[in-house]
């Protein structure tokens, strides 16, 4: 008895050390937010109280899970302030516009079919206006554009064919992004992974991993997309014995820590075979298990950002470890900083402007590094640092798989 | 009116004792039209008025073995909801049978509650696992009764503020040295102001003991003897909620049988031993208690085991033996009121002791009545329907809390009801929070201070909760005394105070202190100690003073 205390989230072993609230990005820019003690550990005790105590101002938390990071004692502080968002929300519709921006599938699938128009419209500034003014979507933002074939379409078309070929084999959780707006990016990672000998496939059955759908109050249909993943995931691992890789790195989050923390769907059994793909390479390089062979004329400086999440999972040093091994890239490190996009958050009018201000000190160390383009996991932190700096920001997976020798890292691992 | 004038008046009634009681006493003595004068020797409800489990009883517990407490405890209780709002939440309570208890006594404890008039509804063991989810799942039998939750540092605040609003004097920290008796009548009270180390006598036409334990040594100062026996009680806090309802055991009274969800904590209580007379200052928390608290509370709450405690107490009850039995065997827990002119042919002179903090307000009356009666006055007593200070109907309820208000806000409605209208709060200072805890911000401070009667940081706690919550100070305290030394224009003895403050936080911990709660305290040594050489720069200002 007393040994320890096991509250959920561990919210009573918190010292009031107040470190949490110091790293947290929302309130270093603004004081409607009480930081992360307050809106976490502290508010939690008010809230068993009586739920009438909630502070609408949690809806601030950027759910970046710097102050879980941060904790020394293990406090999962942004868990318990999703979930007292989600207790909050119960009962409430979501507004249209989160619902738009949530459902990154279900919009990405129409825009795509419209794709040119999709994207000359929403570029149009009376549109900006519009969607400004009727849906407080912030003027300044731009969204990604959508892609006019879908990366699945791509790849039942020119890469399904030739996976079972392989010796080895994975699975390929691409995410909304890839599929939507990007296909670049997966078919980067097809070609890298086959280059080293692995086949890469679908998974059964994917859906968005509900990251967006979690942060506008959609919890229901995330609950729902979330054991349709589950399931796909345990059949690749259990059944075909595949680990499933991922190149988002709050996709990857989510499907390992998010499900069952925020959504109690209990993905612990397969946590440890959902990882981001440099986690998998680099994994495989060090233990010699495959080469990798880059071009020799391949001369690029690049400044690596640590996403959010990539800090979280403690994951950044396989992603630069990875650069690294590229002879003609100069990889600049950037301080840890958030971007202050935060998925769709930064999207929303009324956080466009802290939004910014979080990012500034991120933005101000990029122009600092004088680099001709910038390197990081994360989709999201992608479009804000495009749009705030002007510079092209590349996933890892796409740099490494634009310097690899693709016929030298064949050969150098036995492939004809 | 400074308190020279207070010290000069002469008065109706002079009340000892700033607990329950007394406050209610002199609540209703004001309403009445009498001049009133309370005094008190520390600060308001610093005995067993604090130092309970802030139950609002329904009476169940007492319904079987002792019907004519049960009976007040449901009246009172009913009043209380009506007059108190602020102080009270409507929690409801259980009272459970486990596997190893008789069924049995469910029907007799049922069948007592419906005589005392007390609703008691037998309820299946899966509809009190849904309604309490805390509660021990083992559990065969369950009945839902009128219990609630009670702030006792505010209901006693509430009484003083309506009891000054209706004419009366107050004064903390004013010890009683002697009882001025002549030609056999009491006269008034000799009193030691701890505030400026002055004595002055003032002078009262009927003296109230309201003392509780401590009334025998007044009654001895006046040169009557009582018989009063200390019954000792330790409880638990945790650190936050387990249960949203009272959980109670359906036996026989025994140790640790009541887990009651008080504001943002929980606590479960009491032991319950007689000690002498002598020891009554000794508010130590023993192993053995905490122990006992332990081990019979995870019997109602199973997760008791693994939530930190944060604090240990104890409070001492007064039983009453009879008269006519000196040793104490038949001894009474009810309201026991004595008129000195009957019982010892000394005039002017009334004990009110015996009974709860849940019948305060009776006891109030009571003795009123029996002061009222001295001095022909014939009004009726109101204080069972007049609601307190912050209770006004159209106070907000804590269920109202709606969008409208920050965290700071809707925390200070909870704790002051109306009151709470008279906080500043239009700029970011007076906003900000002092305790984070506990949502207690700046103009909540301010108001306690201006109007609640605050010399110091424990004073300012019981007004408020600052420094009652899991850091038990660490990060308030700081704040709180920089506050208090600028608006009493004192730096120093907000320096004094505050080591003194954290002092105090740490009694309460060190019976619980490990795990978490440690962790808590040794974090806040190293702040306050390390960091901050607290210990050094009060000691050494002393040394100083010594030169």
């Amino acid at each position: 008895m007393q040994i320890c205390n096991l509250s959920e989230n561990n919210f009573e072993q918190c010292t009031k050390c107040s470190i949490c609230t110091t790293v947290c990005p929302v309130a270093a820019v603004t004081t409607d937010y009480p930081g992360p003690k307050q809106a976490g550990p502290d508010g939690e005790r008010y809230r068993l109280k009586d739920p009438a105590y909630y502070d609408k101002m949690l809806k601030l938390c950027l759910n970046c899970k710097r102050c879980e990071v941060a904790c020394p004692s293990g406090v999962h502080i942004a868990d318990i302030i999703q979930k007292a968002r989600m207790q909050a929300s119960a009962g409430h519709r979501a507004k249209l516009r989160d619902t738009v921006l949530a459902n990154t599938d279900l919009v990405g699938t129409m825009a795509n079919l419209v794709a040119p128009i999709a994207n000359f419209t929403v570029g149009l500034k009376p549109t900006k206006l519009v969607m400004d003014s009727v849906m407080a979507i912030d003027k300044h933002r731009t969204f990604p554009a959508y892609s006019r074939q879908k990366f699945t379409t791509w790849y039942k078309r020119n890469a399904a064919k030739q996976q079972d070929a392989f010796a080895n084999h994975v699975s390929y959780f691409h995410g909304c992004y890839v599929n939507f707006n990007f296909p670049k990016l997966g078919q980067d990672l097809v070609k890298l992974m086959n280059a080293v000998g692995y086949g890469v496939h679908l998974l059964d059955k994917e859906q968005c991993c509900g990251v967006a759908l979690i942060a506008n109050g959609l919890y229901k249909q995330a609950k729902r997309q979330a054991k349709t993943n589950a399931a796909s995931i345990r059949k690749s691992v259990d059944i075909d014995h595949r680990t499933v890789l991922t190149t988002s790195s709050s996709c990857t989050f989510n499907l390992r820590d998010e499900y069952p923390a925020v959504l109690d769907v209990d993905t612990t059994d397969v946590r440890d075979n959902i990882m981001l793909a440099t986690r998998f390479i680099y994994r495989l390089v060090d233990e010699r298990e495959i080469k990798l062979v880059f071009k020799q004329d391949y001369k690029r400086r690049m400044a690596y950002h640590t996403a959010c999440h990539m800090q979280r999972m403690g994951w950044q040093l396989y992603s630069i470890e990875l650069l690294r091994m590229i002879p003609g890239l100069d990889l600049q490190l950037l301080e840890q900083d958030c971007c202050g996009i935060s998925g769709t958050y930064g999207f929303k009018k009324e956080n466009y402007e802290n939004s910014q201000a979080i990012g500034s000190i991120l933005f101000k160390h990029i122009a600092d590094a004088q680099v001709e383009a910038v390197t990081t996991d994360c989709e999201t932190c992608k479009w804000q640092i495009e749009m705030s700096t002007g510079l092209p920001v590349e996933n890892p997976i796409s740099v490494l798989a634009d310097a690899l020798d693709v016929e030298a890292t064949r050969a150098a691992n036995g492939l004809k | 009116m400074v308190t020279d004038e207070i010290y000069k008046k002469e008065y109706d009634v002079i009340i000892v004792g700033g607990g329950a009681t007394g406050a209610g006493t002199a609540r209703d003595c004001a309403m009445r039209g009498l001049s009133v004068l309370l005094v008190e020797r520390n600060d308001y409800s610093t005995g067993a008025t604090g130092r309970n489990h802030g139950l609002m009883h329904s009476g169940a517990r007492y319904a079987v073995t002792d019907s004519e407490s049960a009976t007040e405890c449901i009246s009172e209780n009913m009043i209380l909801r009506r007059i108190a709002r602020h102080c009270v939440e409507e929690t409801d309570g259980l009272f459970i049978t486990l596997p190893e208890d008789d069924l049995q006594y469910q029907r007799t404890f049922v069948d007592a509650c419906q005589r005392a008039g007390i609703r008691a509804d037998i309820i299946d063991p899966d509809e009190a696992r849904r309604i309490e989810p805390s509660v021990n799942p083992e559990l065969i039998g369950a009945v839902r009764i009128p219990d609630a939750s009670i702030d006792p540092f505010r209901l006693t605040m509430a009484n003083l503020l309506d009891a000054r609003i209706h004419g009366a004097e107050t004064l903390n920290y004013h010890e009683v040295e002697g009882v001025i008796v002549n030609q056999g009548r009491v006269e008034g009270v000799k009193l030691f102001s701890k505030l400026d180390g002055r004595h002055v006598e003032v002078r009262g036409h009927v003296v109230v003991n309201a003392c509780g334990i401590w009334g025998q040594r007044i009654a001895q100062l006046a040169g009557v003897k009582l018989n009063l026996f200390p019954a000792r009680g330790a409880l638990l806090i945790f650190g936050h909620r387990v249960n949203k309802m009272v959980i109670n055991r359906c036996r026989k009274p025994a140790n640790a049988d009541i887990l009651v969800p008080d504001d943002t904590v929980c606590v479960i209580g009491t032991t319950s031993d007689r000690i002498p007379i002598e020891t009554v200052d000794d508010m130590r928390v023993t192993r053995e208690e905490v122990d006992v608290l332990l081990h019979e509370g995870v019997k109602l709450a199973p997760s008791l085991a693994t939530t930190r405690v944060i604090r240990a107490y104890a409070g001492v009850r007064p039983l009453v033996a009879s008269d006519d039995d000196p040793s104490g065997r038949s001894i009474s827990r009810g309201i026991v009121c004595l008129d000195h002119a009957k019982r010892d042919g000394l005039e002017g002179f009334i004990t009110i002791t015996g009974g709860k903090m849940m019948t305060y307000r009776l006891m109030g009356e009571i003795t009123t009545n029996a002061v009222c009666a001295k001095l022909g006055n014939n009004e009726p007593c109101r204080t069972a329907e007049l609601p307190l200070p912050g209770s006004e109907p159209d106070a907000p309820k804590q269920g109202d809390l709606t969008k409208r208000y920050s965290f700071g806000e809707r925390a200070a409605i909870g704790r002051h009801g109306s009151l709470a209208a008279r906080i500043e709060k239009d700029n970011d200072i007076d906003n900000a929070l002092v305790c984070e805890c506990e949502g207690v911000t700046v103009g909540e401070i301010k108001f306690a201070v201006h109007q609640l009667h605050v010399h110091n940081l424990v004073n300012l706690r019981r007004r408020t909760r600052v420094g009652m919550g899991t850091c038990q100070g660490k990060l308030c305290s700081c704040r709180a005394a920089s506050l208090l030394g600028e608006l009493n224009h004192d730096v120093k003895r907000a320096q004094e105070d505050l080591a003194a403050f954290l002092d105090e936080r740490w009694k309460g911990m060190r019976p619980v202190a490990w795990g978490d709660t440690l962790r808590e305290a040794q974090l806040t040594a190293a702040i306050y100690e390390g960091l901050c050489g607290l210990d050094t720069a009060v000691n050494m200002e002393g040394k100083e003073d010594v030169q």
